[in-house]
């Protein structure tokens, strides 16, 4: 576990030693950005609805007390999805279909000697292969989740309104009332920290493969299960750091 | 040139490479014989920097490669070309661009110059109008022809080819060694081919260093080899049939 702790942090460390230019990274961010973020808009879309629609419904029918005012329920899908849902959600979708992705990628890119042509040619193989999707999750992250928290709340409300739970002046006086704008900041910091984390532990993986097509396949379930448990224990950690 | 010097290598105590010295000389096509798992990929892989061997030095024409700092070793590695056994092109890329990929990271040509290289490499390996395929839409020999113009269009000192016979009909595994023999010559390039390949060994095999179990046992040409007197490499070379019954005429 310390090991590979270790070798995790010299492998980040190896990003930034003996670099290609940065002119040589900037059309593979953006193609990187497009796989991680444009890619994965589908399925933030989907989910992020529905959550949003399940909170709404859910709030709900555990508030029967007729003496808390309905908007109450606006504000709870309010800050489950900016505080939680939104960002960690995500991290955790995202953990599963781009961290899957860029372990198989690397992976059969080691198995099948790709890695090694690029070492040979003199290019510094993990910079080149890794730096770009670290960037690119890191940027993209935080946009989804933007994106997540905005459909997770039309979602609370298309729910709230078509189901008759409460009217949507209501529901928008909810999500409205105590706005706390440093909450969506938390979010932010939050989608970030889960980019670099899905990312560079995914890449790693794939980039320690060794084997063939066994091993590629056991490279992208770690990859999952490891960058989904770091989302979760960066989430509390974050969480404590920021709340207190 | 390239001088390695008592080079040794193990893996968990396991003892793969032990004391190995050659030189593999400049504008010659130097082949590494031996059976499966005699550390015949691994001395190559220290020889191009993929490993590190545990002692001993390899040199680049004087120059201390693996001990080398990191500036010097990525100048020494702009100057090879490597085949390898899978041929190692990247599947999201185009036949094109696989072999432009090294222009488009270390030089500062202009697009056209580029394609033109591109072209230049295609047409000396036999390859025309494939272009725009992507790897899987090659056939084996085809991928290995590739794998060559994308290493030689640097123009490189130094040329390595890990198993260039690997999965091919005897035709196809002649053509490929005398394509290399041929870019030897012409780009007056040190050569070194690992392979267990005698047709190779007998067609191509200028310099030959035979290991066994992790030692250099003989070192010499193909003419001389079926004359050597060492029992572990009489029995790799006439190992098939085919071989014995040459010999039995010869005698």
């Amino acid at each position: 576990m310390i090991a590979n702790a270790g070798q995790f942090l010299l492998f980040l460390a190896k990003l930034f030693s003996n670099r290609e230019k940065f002119r040589v990274y900037a059309q593979l961010i953006l193609d990187e950005c497009v796989l991680i973020g444009v890619d994965s808009i589908f399925i933030v879309v989907i989910i992020s609805t529905f959550i949003g629609g399940v909170t709404a419904i859910q709030t709900a029918h555990s508030l029967t007390s007729p003496f808390v005012p309905l908007y109450i329920i606006g504000v709870i899908c309010r800050d489950m999805t900016v505080l939680e849902l939104a960002p960690t959600f995500t991290g955790v979708i995202l953990a599963g279909k781009i961290g899957s992705s860029i372990a198989g990628n690397i992976g059969t890119m080691r198995i099948t000697e790709q890695i090694d042509a690029l070492e040979v040619m003199g290019i510094n193989s993990a910079s080149y292969l890794v730096l770009p999707k670290i960037i690119a999750g890191m940027i993209m992250f935080p946009l989804l989740t933007v994106v997540a928290g905005f459909l997770s709340l039309y979602g609370g409300f298309l729910a709230s309104v078509l189901t008759g739970i409460l009217k949507s002046d209501e529901y928008i006086y909810g999500i409205r009332y105590q706005f706390e704008s440093e909450n969506v900041l938390f979010a932010l910091l939050k989608a970030l920290i889960f980019g670099f984390l899905i990312t560079s532990i995914s890449a790693y993986q794939g980039y320690i493969t060794k084997g063939g097509s066994l091993e590629v396949g056991k490279a992208s379930t770690n990859a999952v299960t490891n960058s989904c448990i770091a989302v979760l224990i960066a989430d509390y950690v974050v969480a404590q750091l920021l709340m207190s | 040139m390239i001088e390695i010097a008592h080079i040794s290598k193990s893996f968990k105590g396991n003892q793969v490479l032990i004391d190995i010295s050659a030189t593999f000389e400049k504008g010659k096509t130097n082949l590494i014989i031996g059976a499966s798992g005699t550390g015949k990929s691994v001395l190559l892989k220290n020889i191009v920097g993929l490993m590190q061997p545990d002692a001993g030095t390899i040199q680049y024409d004087g120059r201390i490669f693996n001990e080398g700092e990191a500036e010097n070793v990525k100048s020494i590695r702009r100057e090879m070309g490597m085949l390898f056994q899978g041929s190692a092109l990247f599947d999201s890329k185009n036949v094109e661009d696989n072999i432009k990929f090294p222009l488009d990271l270390l030089t500062k040509t202009s697009d056209e110059e580029k394609l033109d290289r591109v072209n230049l490499c295609l047409h000396r390996v036999g390859l025309e109008n494939v272009n725009k395929l992507f790897p899987s839409e090659l056939s084996g020999g085809m991928k290995k022809r590739v794998g060559i113009a994308r290493a030689i269009v640097l123009n490189p000192k130094y040329l390595f080819c890990d198993e260039p016979n690997s999965g091919l009909d005897p035709q196809t595994s002649i053509r490929i060694d005398n394509l290399i023999k041929e870019i030897t010559d012409e780009y007056n390039t040190t050569t070194v081919i690992v392979t267990h390949d005698m047709n190779s060994v007998m067609e191509i095999g200028e310099r030959i260093v035979f290991l066994y179990k992790g030692r250099k046992l003989w070192e010499g040409d193909n003419k001389t080899i079926i004359h050597s007197n060492v029992e572990e490499l009489d029995n790799f070379i006439f190992a098939n049939k085919l071989m014995r019954d040459l010999k039995g005429g010869m005698k």
